[in-house]
């Protein structure tokens, strides 16, 4: 009876052991904090005994916390997720898995997901070191209401960057509106706009900059300073109170951003405009794509075999991605979640337009563009010198090489 | 009962805390920063990545057209924003302190309020004050416009605070002032108080009219707390940040107009990745405010050499 008794307990304790719960952490900023807390219910259910520990940030607090992470090995996450912004730089940093690797083998699932998407993941020198799980595909909203005081059509809006600015002149004219929130959206845009296969925006494939030879630049500044000189920018900075203003009382007829910007547009920056606005395509029908969220694994991460698990929930299940895309707006970068009656549904706010399937065919034409360490200080170059285009009347000639040569100076480092 | 700690040991066990901390938060810090001014680092390549470049950052912090520029708005700034900070909260604080009474608590409390709030609800509240379209300051200025003897003076369209570069300098500027002017107050408030009332009293029995014992006895005896204040004014002008960070959304304004060094430092560290470089224009700024407080010593030191 008594050996019977020690079995039963030998028996309980092993079981008690296998049942202990393991724990893994990702580490994200909003909204992407709120589509793991969703999703781990499902995969909780395959993963009984695997506590998630999500640990959100603000944004930019959160890449700085990952970037100390990774300088000091210390406090890594088993999932890291990282904005576009700030892939450049993580993925040379050598201190991500190469997932496209065993026991990863991301390469099997490469050809699911949106191909720009993968491609900006990669790194020459470290390999597959990010899956993507949302894409920004570009779009440009506008509002319908200001456009039919004005006479103007959409098509005068994407025909070409002529006829956008004289799309904007007649805007001006009929409703006091400005056409964009600021002429360096437009520059932005132009500049994306036909990078050859292997280059970035500001770097060619040896990562040598571009900004004074690449015929991008020249035009990009051009239509920024035209747009200036006709008065059809209002000055403000996206995401600034004034910029949510504008939107709200409907003085900014255009702003161009990412398909996500629709979600935002509806649910807190002017839930008022309901029915006014529509999507269209990019002047001149660029596709090109703004930011995106992509998932990795830190080398030194205890959990790796959890994390990936996770991750493919996150970014390959086609149901998880289509709940993350209702919920939290975050446009599916897996190509089999960009079918099913969601996508087929008009946007009321939208005035019914079925504008997701217009995001949808935008995100298979963009285009694959290398991701550069360097990218975010020759972006503020660039940005500087055409202020001083706008604002001083530089020659654009000459900011274009002052840019090039401040570029390749930090560059060299 | 035998101690558990003799005399000898027992204040180094009893400060080990605060030396501990010190060592971690304070010098470790300060020595690795120093370390760091020396090699090119990218942060997320790991601490094996960093490698020896000697004056290289240095060098590429003097020859770097954006250190000057934004070392430039520091000083304008700290100028713009310090020098009005002492020059009216002398007079204040004499007046809360003279004249004040029983509200004299009340007034210092007012003054003091904004010291206190968070610099984030300020940049807010001042970015919404300072708005092109939809601001106060503007909607003012609009309505004084339309006064017959002022419209000549006001400005015809509104004025872009926030967005151009003449503007965002005088802006920041008065945010900080509005911000540390309390805190001056009291200080100097706190000073006059300790100023023996003997000499006001012997003062008037001299016939001394308010004036001149503002200029012949609160002045001079404020000369120890004056220097105290100008030199915290000047370290603070000088590592400016907070403010201007946020009322450029963080990245400096058109033409970096308002864009300071300690922000250009942490852009370069964070934004950037060069953690070398952004140490090196870091101890630039250091020895720039080390020269500027022994200025300042110099110029409150009297005849005897003393402050």
């Amino acid at each position: 009876m008594k050996n019977v008794a020690i079995f039963w307990l030998c028996v309980l304790s092993m079981g008690m052991a296998l049942a202990q719960k393991q724990s893994i952490t990702v580490a994200a900023f909003p909204a992407v904090d709120d589509i793991v807390k969703a999703a781990l219910q499902e995969w909780q259910k395959k993963n009984p005994n695997v506590e998630v520990k999500v640990v959100s940030r603000e944004y930019a607090d959160h890449h700085t916390a990952m970037t100390t992470a990774l300088a000091t090995s210390t406090g890594l996450p088993d999932v890291m997720t990282i904005e576009y912004g700030y892939l450049g730089r993580f993925a040379q940093s050598g201190g991500l898995e190469d997932l496209a690797k065993v026991p990863y083998q991301m390469g099997q699932h490469a050809a699911k997901m949106v191909p720009y998407a993968v491609a900006q993941g990669s790194s020459a020198t470290h390999g597959q070191v990010a899956v993507p799980t949302d894409i920004g595909p570009g779009a440009m909203f506008y509002r319908q209401d200001l456009l039919t005081k004005a006479k103007v059509k959409e098509a005068d809006l994407t025909q070409s960057w002529e006829s956008f600015i004289q799309s904007g002149q007649k805007i001006k004219k009929e409703s006091g509106a400005y056409l964009v929130a600021h002429a360096r959206d437009v520059k932005d845009i132009v500049i994306r706009t036909g990078i050859p296969a292997g280059h970035g925006v500001y770097f060619d494939d040896k990562g040598k900059s571009v900004i004074d030879t690449s015929p991008r630049f020249k035009r990009g500044f051009e239509i920024a300073q035209e747009i200036r000189a006709q008065g059809l920018d209002a000055k403000i900075n996206a995401w600034s109170n004034e910029w949510g203003e504008s939107l709200k009382r409907g003085t900014v007829s255009v702003q161009m951003m990412g398909a996500w910007l629709g979600g935002h547009l509806q649910n807190w920056l002017a839930p008022n405009t309901s029915g006014l606005w529509r999507s269209t395509v990019l002047p001149e029908r660029v596709a090109t794509s703004w930011g995106g969220t992509f998932y990795a694994i830190p080398k030194n991460a205890v959990n790796k075999a959890l994390a990936w698990d996770l991750i493919q929930h996150l970014s390959l299940n086609s149901k998880q991605q289509q709940m993350a895309f209702e919920k939290f707006n975050a446009f599916p970068a897996l190509i089999d979640a960009q079918n099913g009656e969601f996508f087929n549904q008009p946007v009321a706010f939208l005035g019914g337009q079925k504008a997701r399937l217009e995001w949808k065919n935008t995100a298979a034409q963009i285009k694959p563009t290398m991701v550069f360490k360097h990218d975010s200080v020759a972006e503020e170059i660039v940005n500087a010198e055409l202020d001083l285009v706008l604002t001083k009347n530089k020659p654009i000639d000459q900011a274009l090489k002052d840019a090039h040569r401040l570029v390749q100076r930090r560059a060299s480092r | 009962m035998k101690p558990m700690l003799t005399p000898v040991l027992a204040p180094y066990v009893l400060i080990s805390p605060f030396l501990l901390l010190f060592l971690v938060f304070g010098l470790f810090p300060i020595v690795f920063s120093f370390v760091l001014m020396f090699h090119v680092w990218d942060p997320v390549q790991g601490l094996g990545s960093m490698k020896y470049v000697g004056l290289e950052n240095l060098m590429f912090a003097i020859e770097d057209p954006l250190v000057w520029t934004s070392l430039g708005n520091t000083l304008w700034m700290a100028l713009a924003s310090g020098m009005p900070q002492h020059l009216v909260a002398i007079p204040l604080a004499y007046l809360i302190n003279e004249k004040m009474g029983r509200w004299r608590n009340a007034a210092m409390g007012a003054y003091f309020l904004p010291y206190i709030t968070s610099t984030v609800a300020i940049a807010i509240m001042f970015s919404t004050l300072f708005s092109t379209d939809y601001g106060m300051v503007n909607a003012t200025l609009a309505e004084l416009a339309q006064w017959p003897w002022l419209s000549a003076v006001m400005p015809e369209k509104n004025i872009d605070w926030l967005g151009s570069p003449e503007a965002i300098k005088p802006v920041v500027s008065a945010v900080v002032f509005w911000r540390y002017l309390g805190f001056n107050v009291i200080l100097y408030v706190a000073a006059m108080q300790s100023i023996p009332r003997d000499l006001y009293e012997a003062a008037r029995m001299d016939g001394a009219k308010n004036w001149q014992q503002f200029f012949y006895i609160t002045l001079p005896q404020l000369k120890p707390m004056m220097f105290f204040g100008v030199t915290l004014t000047v370290i603070g002008g000088l590592q400016l940040f907070e403010e201007p960070f946020i009322l450029t959304g963080g990245k400096g304004g058109p033409e970096y107009a308002g864009m300071t060094t300690a922000m250009y430092m942490y852009r370069t560290a964070f934004d950037f990745n060069d953690f070398g470089l952004a140490s090196a224009i870091s101890w630039m700024l250091f020895v720039i405010i080390l020269v500027m407080t022994l200025f300042t010593n110099k110029a409150f030191k009297n005849k005897e050499g003393q402050t």
